[in-house]
């Protein structure tokens, strides 16, 4: 196998901006403020424009010269290329389970061993094609997406060529993977139109079993390849398998047991959410028309007022009909509200592609079980959906986006106050990262959900501009647990990876960004980070292209050193980036020294104030025992009557909890 | 007199061409061939090849189509869609002729016009499903303000549901759609246009009033 392996590579042309390049593994700084010590300056010119690029042979395989690389706040530990059977073949999303990276593939999966992070180790690797190969991992279980007509049940590579063929797989691929070096293949679990991506979802009151929400927006198959399959349109055939998500259940003692339990129909009934942008002139106008009394047809799964171009020659119609003259009675306008529905119908009948299609098919879905929520990311909508009946959830709100082309993925934030959407727009084979693609399209929309409201506040865009031969735009990413702060890293394709703030939600603000030049700078051949994750300390990525890539946060004006220790306390068995986990901070020192780097950084407390509780807290870590106790509770209440007089009080007290905390901890 | 939106709707859901068991002679079989956009192995078809070549002059009407909105008075919603579906249609067309190239096939130029294709043969020229005929761009090219608009967003349904008919058909043939990156590509033609299609018809109805 061959691999290129890096140690404390540095960026090459980020040097100027940041003197950041500190070992991620230092004991705790306790005088290190997080203020002004450090640079939060971005570095200027953007060192991720105009990188070189590298270049690939004609089979685009083999990688003849190596790109430039740029950085900012993040270290590069190692990039280990795919093993033999699976180089030249995309890498997609990625898994954790205890020190391993499952890493899929268009061509199955690898297992990586990353307990040594600048040297991960192939552990395992499954030979059995599927797109996109979406990976999760749950106990001793291990799921595979397959959705194109290619993968077959019995993992042969040679795929299926026949329109109709009982060797097809299309749904989730289920492994046992007890011995992670040898998984099993237990089942396979076929769905209509196949899985694109799944999310696995737990049920905090179901102890004897996990859900898999599918999601796959590929064609319909034939009814004589799966029994039951319907491309009809739903208003012909109620078992229709469009508009409804799949819901696998898999009884964790009988995996081989796994089914489709349900199929809910979460699209339904969805009027036009509200828009903003350029929708915003022609909304307002909606309503005002709607409360002067205008037509309204319901068209599809979403209402329109009607224009009086379409309204006045069919009321003249109307009036014609009873040999009447004049204007419309009335009674001719109660005809024409009546007749609206027909007319509808008559005029999309028979034509799937007729009438509004609304979202047919979610790309993808994140639940929170920790508050009984999920956010799907569903053709031209963000779904809000109540998942606390898990083999049943509910749609509760909707949002759409004049900017935005094709909805890819949630990520909720700690707190579940905010959630944050993404697009996909040009499906992730496009350069949509060029000076010339304006901000807010392929980006991501970042929504407050107050009483279960989504509300648009901003969109967050890496703002590097890169060139034609990359594509490019918003993908796949995680959540960071720097705790009090909404932290996020994640991956734009070709565009790198960009981690950014969105603490303030109308504000979001990139803070790190690791870039490579194009994959080849003369001709747009695919590749760049497909997800980036944080996991267990460091940032996992999945670059289609080249390897697996594993990264250090590193401490600057923007992060502490203690914020991103206090971050490396939260660990996790396993983890399923969309099936989010709630992050809780186990007491620490880091931890109460993460909020006064905070409250140092916003002046939230006084500069005095913080000074002697940075002086407290290591007189208390230099001691023990029942001296360690009496201080920090001492400490703690002293903190407590602070907060109050506090600029940043919430914070404040919650600098005051991480310090009681810490004292109940001691023995 | 007002227009009824009725007609158009009508026109439209009678203009959607369909085409069935077009032919090319010499068949394309290579499992080797480069793949520079999602690498695969399976191999490629005549029809992955016809839809691609098809695709391209389909997505060059829709270029001159949505070009025409800044200087035929279209509204601002429309403008704005315009200039999404040049930039995502541009980048398409390239990718689609990157395709082609990798694979040492004819790559047609990005022309709006009906595709030049052989059966049995002879040359025949044909509109791809959903194509606007001569007198249907006329139509748009003279008009002007919101009657632009409407007429826009009528045929660029049309349009965009031929482009969907297509991926159907792609589907439906035998070996078709094995390729990784034709799968890829014309999968997401078909989830981005009916996103689309949703989003012009909900525009249609909320036309600005004149």
């Amino acid at each position: 196998m061959k691999s290129y392996r890096y140690l404390f590579v540095v960026g090459v042309l980020a040097l100027a901006a940041c003197a950041t390049y500190t070992s991620s593994t230092g004991a705790p700084t306790p005088t290190a403020g997080g203020g002004g010590a450090m640079s939060t300056a971005a570095p200027k010119p953007d060192p991720r424009v105009g990188l070189r690029g590298g270049r690939v042979d004609s089979t685009g395989k083999v990688f003849l010269a190596r790109a430039a690389e740029a950085s900012w706040n993040l270290t590069l530990l190692s990039n280990t290329p795919a093993s033999e059977k699976f180089v030249g073949v995309t890498n997609s999303d990625l898994a954790f389970t205890g020190n391993y990276a499952i890493q899929g593939n268009y061509n199955g999966y690898q297992v990586w061993d990353i307990s040594t992070p600048s040297r991960p180790t192939l552990k395992a690797f499954n030979l059995c094609p599927a797109s996109q190969s979406d990976v999760s991992v749950y106990k001793n279980l291990l799921f595979v997406s397959s959705e194109s007509n290619s993968g077959r049940l019995d993992c042969g590579t040679q795929g299926v060529r026949d329109t109709v063929s009982k060797d097809r797989l299309r749904g989730i691929r289920i492994f046992d993977a007890t011995d992670i070096s040898h998984p099993t293949y237990v089942t396979s679990v076929q769905t209509c139109r196949g899985s694109h991506t799944h999310t696995v979802v737990t049920d905090p009151k179901d102890n004897a079993n996990v859900y898999v929400y599918v999601s796959g927006s590929a064609g319909v198959r034939s009814p004589t390849e799966l029994p039951g399959c319907s491309n009809t349109a739903l208003d012909k055939d109620p078992n229709s398998a469009h508009f409804r998500i799949e819901v696998i259940k898999v009884p964790l003692a009988h995996p081989e047991q796994a089914a489709i339990v349900s199929s809910p129909r979460i699209f339904s009934d969805l009027a036009a959410p509200p828009t903003h942008g350029e929708a915003a002139d022609e909304l307002a106008e909606m309503a005002a028309a709607r409360k002067a009394g205008a037509f309204v047809a319901v068209f599809g799964t979403q209402e329109f007022v009607l224009p009086p171009q379409f309204v006045n020659p069919m009321l003249d119609s109307i009036v014609k009909a009873r040999k009447g003259t004049g204007a419309p009675t009335k009674a001719d306008s109660a005809a024409f509200r009546a007749y609206l529905p027909t007319l509808v119908h008559i005029m999309t009948g028979g034509n799937a592609g007729g009438k509004p299609s609304g979202p047919d098919q979610c790309h993808d879905i994140t639940v929170y079980p920790a508050i009984g929520l999920a956010g799907g990311a569903c053709g031209g909508y963000g779904l809000l959906l109540d998942i606390r009946d898990v083999a049943h959830p509910v749609r509760i709100a909707a949002v759409a986006d004049s900017n935005f082309s094709y909805w890819h993925s949630a990520t909720f934030n700690n707190d579940g106050t905010k959630i944050l959407f993404s697009d996909e727009w040009g499906g992730g084979g496009a350069p949509k990262c060029r000076a010339t693609d304006k901000m807010e399209w392929g980006a991501d929309a970042i929504f407050s959900l107050v009483d279960r409201k989504l509300t648009f506040k901003s969109y967050y865009k890496m703002p590097a501009a890169q060139t034609k031969f990359e594509n490019c735009v918003a993908h796949n990413g995680s959540l960071i647990p720097i705790p009090g702060r909404d932290v996020m890293a994640q991956a734009w394709y070709q565009g790198g990876i960009s981690v950014f703030d969105w603490t303030d939600a109308a504000h979001p603000k990139e803070i790190a960004f690791f870039d490579r030049g194009p994959i080849d700078s003369t001709h747009m051949a695919a590749g760049g980070s497909w997800s980036a994750y944080w996991y267990n300390g460091v940032i996992v990525s999945s670059e289609i292209a080249r390897g697996l890539d594993v990264f250090a946060l590193t401490p600057s004006g923007l992060i502490s050193q203690n914020e991103i220790d206090a971050a490396k306390t939260v660990r996790f068995d396993q983890l399923n980036v969309q099936d989010q986990p709630r992050f809780v901070w186990p007491a620490s020192f880091a931890l109460a020294r993460a909020y006064l780097d905070q409250l140092e950084r916003s002046n939230g407390l006084a500069s005095g104030k913080i000074a002697t509780a940075r002086t407290a807290l290591a007189g208390a870590e230099r001691t023990s025992g029942q001296a360690r106790h009496d201080a920090l509770s001492q400490l703690a209440t002293r903190l407590r009557k602070n907060a109050d007089g506090a600029a940043d009080k919430p914070k404040a007290h919650m600098l005051a909890t991480a310090v009681g905390d810490l004292a109940k901890g001691q023995p | 007199m007002n227009r009824s939106a009725l007609p158009i709707w009508t026109t439209l859901l009678l203009s959607v061409v369909t085409v069935s068991g077009v032919q090319r002679p010499a068949a394309a079989q290579d499992s080797t061939a480069a793949n520079a956009i999602f690498p695969g192995r399976y191999p490629y078809t005549d029809a992955d090849i016809h839809f691609i070549s098809g695709m391209i002059g389909h997505h060059a009407q829709a270029i001159v189509m949505a070009g025409w909105a800044p200087t035929h008075g279209a509204s601002k919603s429309v403008r704005v869609l315009c200039e999404r579906i040049i930039n995502a249609q541009t980048d398409e067309i390239t990718l689609m002729q990157n395709w082609l190239n990798d694979r040492h096939q004819p790559v047609p130029e990005a022309t709006a016009g009906p595709m030049k294709m052989t059966m049995h043969g002879i040359e025949h020229e044909m509109l791809m499903p959903g194509m606007l005929s001569d007198e249907q761009m006329k139509q748009l090219d003279a008009a002007t303000g919101t009657e632009f608009d409407h007429r826009f967003l009528t045929f660029m349904i049309q349009h965009h549901q031929g482009a969907v008919n297509m991926v159907a058909q792609l589907f439906g043939t035998t070996g078709a759609g094995q390729d990784e990156a034709i799968f890829k590509f014309a999968s997401d033609v078909n989830v981005d246009q009916t996103t689309e299609i949703d989003r012009m018809q909900k525009m249609l109805f909320t036309l600005p009033r004149d």
